[in-house]
Formats: C-alpha cells, structure tokens, sequence
C-alpha cells in the first residue's frame, strides 16, 4: 500500500492544517496568506477551515509580522508567520537578528520563543534577484535561530510539525522549486527530530553533503557517477543549525572524499563552515580538501543565466574529479 | 489640443507596450516576474509630463509606464524585458529593474517600499548641491503600511525635501484590499499629518493627475516642501502574470474598465479630434513596439564570461 502523493506546498499545508488543529496556540499569518492562500498556494484553504482568528492577512510590514510575533510568542501564542519571498525577510531582519534570535539568551531562558518563520527559499524556478535568494547563512550566523531547509515532501511536513511543536524560533527554509513537485507522503511516519542528518545514499568513494534544494541534485550526480564506475554517497543535513556534526562526519571518514553542494555564494557561506568543520574533525581520514560547489559571488542571476549560476550535476562531477584519486596520480 | 494628444500617444504607447509583453510573457520570450501597468497609464503619463529632463523619478517594480513616459527610449525597456545586453541595465535588471540615469530613471525596484528613501536622498543631494530639482517618487498604497513610508515621509518633511510622492492607490497590495491593508482610508489627510501638503486625485483622469502634478511641482520648486498625490486608480489585469485574482469581483474590474482612461481622454477630445486621428498614434505605436521587440530578439544575451562583472567597480589595471 502506498502513501499518498503530495507536492511540497501541500505537505507543508497539511503540517499546518494539523498543527492549527491540534494545538489552540498555533496562529497563521503573514501577507497574503489567508484569502489569497498563499503567492505559492501553500496555505489555501486554511483561513476558510479555520477562519480569521487563526489565519489571517497583514498589512505589508515584515518588521511589524515578526516583532509582533515575538510579542506573541511572549504571551502563551505559537506564531507562524510567512515571509512572502527570500528577500522580503530582510525588512525583518532587524526583529529576527536582534530580538527573535537573542530573547532566550538575554532573558537567561525565562522568556522562549516558539516562533517559526517560514521563508520560500532559493532559485531553479526562473525567477530574479531578491525572488530566489538562498540567505540561510545570515540566519545560521546569528546564534539563537534554528535554520531547517527540508529536501523531501516527507521532511517538510514533519520538520514544519516539530518546529511549531518545539520551544524555539526556527527559520524554516522552503526550497521553492519543490514547491509543486509531487512525493509520497505518509503523515503517519515520523520523521528523525531537527538536528538530525539522513543518509539518502551510502557511497563508498566519497560524500556529497547537502541540504534543502541541491539534494536531489547531489543525487543526480551521484546517479550519474554510479553509470561511470564511481559510488558517492549523500548525506541531507535537513537542518543548518543545530548541525549534525556525527552523521556528516561518520560519512566522510568511511569515504575519505567530501563535496559540499549549496546554492548560495560561497564565500563566508554554510558550505565554507561545513568544509571547515569537516576539515577540522575528519583531517586524519581525508585523502583530498573537502570541496565546495556552491553559486557564484554574485547576486541572483535573471532566468536565462541562472543555470550557469546553480551547482548542477557536472560542476559537482568535476569537484569530484579533483579529490585526488590514486589512480590518477601520475 | 498638442498637450493632450501627447498625453494620449504616451498613454496608448504604455498600454500598447504592455499588451504585447503579456503575450512575450505567454511564449516564454520575456520571463522572471511581470507587473503591468495597465489601466493606470494616466498616472504615468499625467505626472512625468510635468517634470523637467533634469528632474529624478524613482519607481517601482510595476514600472514599464514611469520609465516609458520618462524617456526610456522602449528598444532598451524591451530588450531588458528580454534579458539581452541592450537592455538599459544589460539584461541584468529584467522587468522590475529597468534603469538609466542618463535619463534621471533612478530604478524600478522589487522591493515594496524601497525606493522612498532613495528618493528622499536623491533630492536632499539636489539640495546639497545646488540644483533646482524635482524628485518623483511612484509606489502602491501596499507601500504606505511599511515601515520606510513613515521613516520617509517624516524626514522629507522635517527637511524640506523637494520629493513630489505619488502614491498609485490602485485598491489592492497583490490579494490584499485596500480596507484589509489601512485602518485610516484617507491616504492624503494621513500624509499631511507628517507636516506635508497632500490631496487625493482621480487617476483614471490624466488631465486631473497633469493639473494637480503642475500645482505640487510648482510649490516644490518654489521651496514649499514635499508633496503626496494620492491617485486613485486601478489596475485592470492581475497583480502579475501568475495570480489568480480570487480577491476581487469580475463586475468590480468591468466598472473601472468603463472608466478607462485612454477611452476618456479620447471623449474629451472629441468631435475635433477623429478616428484617423486615432489610428494614426496607434500605427505609430505599434511601429515603435514591433521595432523594439524585432532588436529585442535578435541582440545577444550578456556572456557568461560576463556573470561576475559589475558587482563592485571595476579597477583598471
Ligand atoms: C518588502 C516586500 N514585501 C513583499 C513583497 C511582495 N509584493 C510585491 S508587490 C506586493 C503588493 C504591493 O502593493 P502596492 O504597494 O499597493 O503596489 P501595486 O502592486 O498595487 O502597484 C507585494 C506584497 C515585496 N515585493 N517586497
Ligand atoms: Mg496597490
């Protein structure tokens, strides 16, 4: 028997809808997303199933939808608020820098902020600048915030149920390519907790790390590289923050090879922590550095140009390539 | 009679311009993100037809319209829509990024909101240096609920800014109506409480938005501080090309169309001006369209070698 197939934005719709439903704290709201549902559907239908009180539209004002989350959150709420796209968080960056983040520390953990701000995230849909912006390294660099970026539909929903369940503020990055693309999904099996890595294919010659969207991109290399007589393994780290440091390096020492995937720029990004992070734990086992392929230091490209810019399947093959295999050392 | 026929050619040439990137859209010609201007060409074409070359105006991600009526010559508007390097910012900007200072075009912008400060800094250096100009500064009613309407708005009128805003009140931020987005539907009498002068104008009546852009530009140049125009408008098509408009009354839509603005200045110009008349601007149109997507089409796109140039200046060796 098979679960029934479902896209990403109705995954995450349903972990809503049962997290609306089962839990009287939990509010939904954010630009658009009630009468509308949503600019990528994601919460149609639920401002009609549970009315205004749960799920409702705000004015344009990011500062105001997160700070007053905080206030929320403060006082026995669990709100879930949407950042229309990547870029239109930034206007709230302030409250998700300076308060969001840093209550829980300041307070000495009197004051817990179960907040979830949830952020389509990243490009491979054709869009522009400030549309497609993968930012979760502002978010992972600023202690305090938990960074998820689901890869599958299965994760999405039960990430998103943890991180309203939990007790504290999760920047929730959706990949917006996997918005409409359909999975099996049985809401009934649990997912590992936030914090925990999955290995979505053992490899024995070397690991593809990745999270969020350049997952089934590791795989598609990694496909490749079988039908050309190399076994990459692909470990998703399903969240950024807290980091599962175990499972990532558990990988890299049996194979010896690590290739971090990201979309984002790479200087001073995840994939630049991770590399070093798997340097630092992993360096008596390492045959080669650990590389990177990551977008370009440059701002999102438009729609004709991005494919040059997003780490697609050959770029991570010739990062493979450059790991220092015996038999091409000459 | 000279004065509107050049409000009608620059309305039917945005409305025309914009009819053709939906079906450039369609065949996937122009791609990203589209927001037309159509049904609010007299906004465009009412207000820049009182600014001198020398004045700025900023806009936003809806910008076709202020950038046509500007002077944005359309090949280089076109070609942005398309991506290609003869785009006024070589392809790099697209459809909600058109820019060329060299006609006092400081931007569309994506962001709702962005550009009242840029507006705002624009005219306190024109002050600072001594130049005698005029900023005009375009953005949705949407925008007057974030933060930097406020912060802009007060700081123009603290410092005397010579900003004319105009806010495009078309009833809708994307799915929001205008009665879920203000709790005070005075747009005008809200700006004014910031210490500036502002009123509410028809803006589906170019000669109305002409008149009253002349009275605010006149007392801007004269040092009287910044204005706000609330020009109430409406667009006819979607928010842009991927909504599915389930927030407002197809009825609604037909009521504004029968106000079109285009149609009205037309009945004003009427009996004297006739249908040849008319066909005339619109062959004269639909010639400068043709030409501009046809040098669209075939100019190249930017090099890949070219992908990380720009970000910071260039330094000659
Ligand atoms: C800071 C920010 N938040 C959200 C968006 C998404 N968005 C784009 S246009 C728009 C509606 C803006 O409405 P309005 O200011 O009235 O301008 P209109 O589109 O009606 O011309 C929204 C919500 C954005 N571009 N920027
Ligand atoms: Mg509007």
């Amino acid at each position: 028997m098979s679960a029934p197939k479902m896209t990403m934005a109705q995954a995450i719709n349903t972990a809503l809808r049962d997290a609306i439903a089962e839990d009287d704290s939990v509010v939904v709201f954010g630009e658009d997303v009630a009468q509308l549902g949503g600019v990528f559907r994601v919460t149609d239908g639920l401002h009609q199933e549970f009315g205004e009180s749960r799920v409702f539209d705000t004015p344009l004002a990011e500062s105001g939808i997160v700070g007053m989350a905080v206030g929320m959150a403060m006082n026995g709420m669990r709100p879930v608020v949407e950042m229309q796209f990547d870029a239109f968080a930034y206007p709230a960056f302030e409250q998700i820098v300076s308060h969001v983040a840093k209550l829980g520390n300041r307070t000495r953990g009197k004051v817990r902020l179960p907040i979830v701000i949830r952020i389509p995230y990243a490009g491979g849909i054709g869009g522009v600048e400030h549309h497609c912006d993968s930012s979760e390294a502002y978010y992972a660099h600023t202690p305090g915030l938990t960074v998820v970026a689901p890869a599958t539909n299965a994760d999405a929903y039960g990430l998103l149920r943890a991180a309203i369940a939990g007790s504290d503020p999760v920047v929730f990055l959706e990949p917006k390519k996997h918005y409409f693309a359909k999975e099996e999904v049985d809401v009934s099996v649990p997912v590992p907790p936030i914090g925990r890595a999955v290995v979505r294919r053992p490899g024995r010659d070397a690991t593809l790390i990745a999270y969020g969207p350049s997952v089934p991109v590791a795989l598609a290399a990694a496909e490749q590289a079988a039908t050309e007589g190399r076994d990459l393994g692909v470990v998703d780290l399903r969240s950024i923050v807290p980091f599962d440091d175990e499972t990532v390096c558990a990988e890299v020492r049996r194979t010896g090879r690590a290739v971090v995937v990201a979309e984002a720029p790479g200087f001073a990004s995840v994939a630049s922590e991770i590399a070093a992070r798997v340097g630092e734990r992993c360096f008596h086992h390492l045959e080669a550095p650990v590389r990177r392929v990551t977008g370009f230091d440059v701002p999102y490209p438009p729609p004709k140009l991005e494919h040059h810019f997003l780490p697609g399947v050959d770029r991570i093959l010739d990062a493979v390539d450059t790991l220092q295999w015996e038999d091409e050392v000459a | 009679m000279k004065e509107h026929l050049d409000l009608l050619r620059e309305m039917v040439r945005i409305r025309r311009f914009e009819e053709r990137c939906a079906e450039l859209y369609s065949s996937a010609q122009i791609r990203g993100f589209l927001h037309l201007y159509v049904g609010e060409e007299a906004v465009a074409a009412g207000v820049v037809s009182e600014l001198d070359p020398q004045d700025a105006v900023v806009s936003t991600y809806r910008d076709h319209g202020h950038a046509l009526a500007r002077g944005v010559p359309m090949d280089a508007v076109m070609a942005e829509m398309f991506g290609k390097v003869t785009g006024c910012s070589r392809g790099r900007g697209g459809s909600m990024h058109l820019f060329d200072a060299s006609h006092r075009f400081f931007g569309g912008n994506a962001i709702v909101g962005g550009g009242l400060p840029v507006a705002a800094g624009l005219a306190l250096a024109h002050v600072m240096r001594g130049e005698p100009r005029v900023v005009a500064c375009f953005f949705g009613e949407g925008a007057a609920a974030e933060g930097e309407f406020h912060e802009v708005l007060n700081l123009a009128a603290l410092w005397r800014l010579p900003v004319l805003f105009c806010c495009e009140n078309n009833m809708y931020a994307m799915g929001t109506a205008f009665a879920k987005e203000h709790a005070a539907g005075d747009l005008a009498l809200r700006a004014s409480s910031y210490g500036l002068a502002a009123w509410s104008v028809d803006g589906m009546d170019v000669l109305a938005v002409k008149e009253s852009a002349r009275r605010a530009t006149e007392s801007i140049r004269a040092g009287g501080g910044p204005c706000l125009l609330e020009l109430r408008t409406y667009r006819f098509r979607a928010h842009s090309m991927y909504d599915p408009e389930r927030y407002r009354e197809k009825a609604e839509v037909t009521q504004w169309r029968h106000l079109d603005p285009i149609d009205r200045l037309v009945e004003v110009m009427r009996p004297e001006f006739t249908d040849d008349e008319l066909g005339a601007i619109e062959a004269e149109v639909s010639v400068e369209i043709d030409h501009a997507v046809a040098t669209a089409e075939t100019a190249d796109l930017e090099p890949v070698t070219d992908l990380t140039r720009f970000v910071t200046s260039e330094v000659s060796p």
